[in-house]
C-alpha cells in the first residue's frame, strides 16, 4: 500500500517550477506534516520534561519554599551542598554505595541466572517464568515481605539460622547491613534485566559455539570468548540501566527504614526516613525531605541538578564506551 | 542578513523563551494574593458551599460530619463539603496550585512555622479581634503550638496529650503498686519490670528508650527532662541546655542496661505502632509514654488489657503535672473563596463547647479549651482522666513552630539513633554541633 501525503498530486505537470525549487517546495510541506504529527509528543516532551527540567534549574539558585514567591540566592544552595550539610554526604555515599554494588552485583546475578536459564532444557519456560515473577511483585509489598522475613526477632531466616546455633545478625535494623539487605531484595527482583541477557544470550548464533568446539574450547573459554563479547551491548545497557536504577533508589529504602523503625503506620511527618543510623538514606530520599518536609524546595532543586548530571555523565560515558567498542569490533 | 528560514527559527526560539519565561514566572507567583482583611460571612439568605479538607477517614470523618451537620443546622445557608484524607502535602499542592479548600485541618503543627511564615494560611488576628474570640480560653501551650512569631494563622481543633501508660499486672509482679513520678523512678521500675531469659534475650520490657521507636520522640521526651531547644532569638540551645544532657544521658543508661542488640531484636519483634500487635498492647511492655488516643486503640484492640495511666514522669519533680501537647490545627488557605464563612465555621469548630465535646467524645481527643473540659457531656472513662488533668495544667508544653517544618526533629532524632548506639564519643559537642545543624538549616530557607 502506498500512503500519499495531501497536497503532493494537487499540482499541475504545467506550473512546476524548476525541478530543484519543486523538491524544496515538497520537502517544506512534509515538513509541516511531520511537525503537525509530532507536536502532541513535542507538547509532552516541553510540558513534562524541558519546562520541568528548566524550572528546577532555575529554582536552584532561589529559595523558593514551594508556597511562596522566591528570591534569587545565586549558588548558595550548591555552596551549602557541598560544603554546610552533613547529611547529604550520607545520603550520597549511601547512593554511591547502591550504585556500585548493585550495578555490579544487579548484572553479574543477571547474567549468572540467565547463563543457566539458557542451558535448562526440561521445563525451561517454567524456570524463565519463576525467575521473572519477582519482578512483577510491586516493590511497597516486596519490601514489606522482605522486613517481615528478615525480621531479627521473629522472621524465618533467622530461626532457621539459630536451627544451626547461629546467632542471626539485625538485618534491617543493622546500619551495617541495611544496605546489603536491600540489596538482595533488589537482586531478587532483578528478572527483567535477567530476561534481557536471557534473550541475547539465546540470540548467539550455535555455528560460533560449534566451531569454537571443534578448535577445542571449553564451555567456560566458550562463554569469555563467544558469549561476553557478543552479549556485551546488552550487558552495557544493563550497566546503564542499573546506574539510573540505583541513583533513583526511593521507594524500597523508605519503606524499609520506616517498616524497620516500627513507624510504618505513622501519618505523614512522623514517619522516620533513613533509619537506622540514616544508614537507608539514599540521595532521593534526602531531596524529598527538602523539598518536601523541610520547605527547602531551592535546595532540593539544587539537589535534583546535581543528580541530573551525574546521570547524565554516568550515562554519556558508558554510552561511550560502548560506541567506541562497536567502533573496534567494526574495525577489526 | 538572515533567510526567511532563519528568520522562522528566530520567531520560533523566541516565542519558546517566552512561554518558557511566562510558565517560570506563573509558576513562582501561583497562588498568591493573600486577603488583607476580615471578610463577612455571608448573610442568613445567601447560599454558601464551604469545602473542608481534612486527613480524617472512615468512622474519624464521620465523626467530623456530625459536627458539621451541627453547624449546617444553625446555617442552612451554609452547605459542608467535607472531604477526608487530605494530608498537607494536599493541602499545600491546592494553595500553590490556587485552588484550595475554605478550611484546612491538618493533624501535624510541624508545618506551622511554614504556614505563617509564607503566607499560604491567612492571618486570623483580624477576625480574632472583630469578633472578640477568647483566646485566653486556650491554654498557653496550645496557642504557642498553633502561632509562629506572633502570628496567627491557626486554632486548636482537639489537642493529643502524652502521659504514661502502665501495665498493672506487670507493675504488681515486679511489686509495684503506683507508677513512677520521676526519670528516676521510671528508670528504677523499667529496670525492675524487664524479664530477660537465660541466654540474656528480653521477654518483657520495662520501658523502650530507642530514639524514634513508638512515641519515644526528642519533642515529646523533652518536656521530662524540661529540655529547652531554643533561645529568645529563635538560636538552638541544645549544646548548653542542661535538660538534653540529663535526657540523652539517661537513654544511654537504660539502653547499656538491656544491651543495644538485644534491645533491637526484641523491638523488631513487635507491632508496628497502630497495629494490635503494639508491644504495650500484647503485654511484652511494662510502661510507655503515649498521647490519649491509645485509650481508644486499646478499649478496641486489647479490651481486656489490665492498664493504668498517669501524668508523664519529669526529672524535676516541680514540673510534674503537665506533659507535652500537641494536637490538630484548623485554619484557612491562602485563596480560600469563601473566608467569610470559613472563619464563621473555624471559630465554631474551636470554641462551641458542644462542637468540641461531640468532637472529643467521638474522636478520643483532649477537647482544646478550658471551658470544655469541665463540661459535663465529656464521656471518656477514668483511664483519660490524667490527660486531662494535664492539659489543664500549668506545666504543659510543646515543641516551637518552626520554618523548616520537622527538620529539626529529624536533626536531633538521628543523633539519637546515633548516641544510643554508641557512634557519639562526646555528648556535649555532638548537642552543640547539633545546634549549628539546625541554625543552618533554618537560615536556608531565608
Amino acid at each position: 500500500m502506498t500512503a500519499t501525503l495531501p497536497g503532493q498530486t494537487a499540482e499541475p505537470a504545467i506550473a512546476r517550477p524548476a525541478p530543484r525549487r519543486g523538491r524544496a517546495r515538497v520537502r517544506s510541506r512534509n515538513r509541516k506534516w511531520v511537525i503537525l504529527f509530532l507536536a502532541p509528543w513535542a507538547v509532552g516532551v516541553t510540558v513534562f520534561f524541558i519546562y520541568p527540567l528548566l524550572a528546577t534549574v532555575y529554582f536552584s539558585f532561589t529559595n523558593y519554599n514551594g508556597l511562596d514567591t522566591s528570591d534569587f540566592v545565586g549558588f548558595r544552595n550548591f555552596v551549602y551542598l557541598f560544603t554546610g550539610d552533613p547529611v547529604v554526604k550520607t545520603a550520597a555515599v549511601n547512593t554511591l554505595w547502591l550504585v556500585v554494588v548493585l550495578t555490579i552485583l544487579r548484572v553479574a546475578f543477571g547474567l549468572g541466572v540467565a547463563s543457566i536459564l539458557a542451558r535448562v532444557t526440561t521445563g525451561n519456560s517454567f524456570l524463565r517464568t519463576l525467575c521473572y515473577l519477582p519482578s512483577l511483585v510491586p516493590p511497597v509489598a516486596a519490601t514489606l515481605t522482605f522486613v517481615f522475613v528478615f525480621n531479627p526477632g521473629t522472621g524465618p531466616v533467622n530461626t532457621v539460622l539459630g536451627w544451626f546455633g547461629i546467632n542471626g545478625p539485625l538485618w534491617f535494623n543493622d546500619p551495617a547491613l541495611s544496605k546489603p539487605a536491600l540489596t538482595l531484595l533488589t537482586l531478587w527482583g532483578s528478572g527483567e534485566i535477567m530476561i534481557i541477557i536471557l534473550a541475547a544470550i539465546l540470540d548467539v548464533p550455535k555455528d560460533l559455539y560449534e566451531a569454537a568446539q571443534l578448535d577445542g574450547a571449553g564451555p567456560v573459554m566458550q562463554f569469555r570468548k563467544i558469549t561476553l563479547p557478543t552479549i556485551a551491548p546488552v550487558l552495557l545497557f544493563g550497566v546503564v540501566n542499573s546506574v539510573i536504577f540505583a541513583l533513583q533508589y526511593f521507594t524500597q529504602a523508605i519503606v524499609a527504614g520506616s517498616v524497620a523503625s516500627g513507624s510504618a503506620d505513622m501519618v505523614g511527618n512522623s514517619q522516620i526516613m533513613g533509619y537506622p543510623n540514616n544508614s537507608t538514606l539514599t540521595f532521593p530520599i534526602w531531596l524529598y525531605q527538602q523539598g518536601f518536609r523541610a520547605y527547602h524546595m531551592g535546595y532540593a532543586s539544587a539537589m535534583a541538578v546535581v543528580l541530573f548530571v551525574v546521570s547524565f555523565a554516568f550515562t554519556a560515558i558508558l554510552i561511550r564506551q560502548l560506541r567506541a567498542g562497536n567502533s573496534e569490533e567494526a574495525r577489526s | 542578513m538572515r533567510t526567511k528560514a532563519g528568520r522562522s527559527r528566530l520567531r520560533f526560539r523566541s516565542a519558546l523563551l517566552i512561554t518558557t519565561a511566562g510558565m517560570m514566572a506563573a509558576a513562582c507567583t501561583a497562588g498568591g494574593g493573600a486577603a488583607s482583611g476580615p471578610a463577612a460571612a455571608p448573610g442568613a439568605d445567601q447560599a454558601v458551599t464551604v469545602q473542608v479538607w481534612s486527613n480524617f477517614s472512615d468512622r474519624e470523618l464521620g465523626i467530623l460530619k456530625e459536627a458539621l451537620d451541627k453547624y449546617h443546622g444553625k446555617h442552612t445557608n451554609i452547605t459542608i463539603d467535607n472531604q477526608g484524607s487530605q494530608d498537607d502535602d494536599k493541602i499545600t499542592q491546592s494553595i500553590r496550585s490556587g485552588n484550595p479548600p475554605d478550611v484546612a485541618i491538618s493533624f501535624t503543627t510541624d508545618n506551622i512555622g511554614q504556614f505563617a511564615s509564607s503566607g499560604a494560611w491567612q492571618d486570623l488576628k483580624p477576625y480574632i479581634e472583630r469578633d472578640k474570640y477568647n483566646l485566653e480560653d486556650i491554654p498557653q501551650a496550645v496557642r504557642d503550638y498553633t502561632e509562629y512569631e506572633g502570628k496567627r494563622v491557626a486554632l486548636p481543633m482537639l489537642a493529643d496529650v502524652y502521659g504514661l501508660y502502665y501495665n498493672k499486672d506487670l507493675l504488681a509482679k515486679a511489686g509495684l503498686t503506683s507508677p513512677p513520678k520521676t526519670t528516676a523512678e521510671l528508670l528504677d521500675f523499667a529496670k525492675k519490670t524487664t524479664v530477660k531469659a537465660a541466654d540474656g534475650s528480653i521477654e518483657v520490657a520495662g520501658f523502650l528508650p530507642q530514639m524514634g521507636f513508638y512515641a519515644f520522640k526528642p519533642q515529646i521526651v523533652a518536656t521530662t527532662f524540661d529540655a529547652k531547644w531554643i533561645d529568645k532569638d529563635g538560636k538552638s540551645i541544645l549544646g548548653t541546655d542542661q535538660g538534653w544532657k540529663d535526657m540523652f544521658t539517661w537513654q544511654k543508661e537504660l539502653i547499656d542496661f538491656y544491651g543495644w542488640d538485644n534491645l533491637q531484636k526484641f523491638t523488631a519483634g513487635l507491632g508496628q505502632e497502630y497495629s494490635a500487635d503494639n508491644g504495650f498492647h500484647a503485654g511484652k511492655v511494662a510502661m510507655m509514654i503515649d498521647g490519649e488516643y491509645r485509650t481508644a486503640f486499646l478499649a478496641d484492640q486489647t479490651p481486656n488489657l489490665n492498664y493504668g495511666t498517669a501524668t508523664i514522669p519529669t526529672s524535676k519533680p516541680e514540673n510534674y503535672g503537665g506533659g507535652y501537647t500537641t494536637g490538630t490545627i484548623i485554619g484557612i488557605p491562602k485563596g480560600a473563596k469563601n473566608p467569610g464563612a470559613a472563619w464563621d465555621l473555624v471559630k465554631y469548630l474551636t470554641s462551641d463547647t458542644d462542637a468540641l465535646v461531640g468532637l472529643a467524645n467521638g474522636l478520643h481527643n483532649v477537647p482544646s479549651t478550658k471551658t470544655s473540659l469541665s463540661s459535663p457531656d465529656l464521656k471518656l472513662g477514668d483511664t483519660f482522666k490524667p490527660f486531662l488533668d494535664a492539659f489543664a495544667n500549668k506545666n504543659l508544653k510543646s515543641n516551637p513552630a518552626s520554618t523548616i517544618g520537622d527538620q529539626y526533629l529529624k536533626i536531633v532524632s538521628d543523633f539519637g539513633v546515633s548516641w544510643q548506639t554508641g557512634t557519639v564519643p562526646d555528648l556535649g559537642a555532638g548537642l552543640t554541633a547539633l545546634d549549628k545543624q539546625i541554625d543552618d538549616a533554618k537560615a536556608l530557607g531565608k
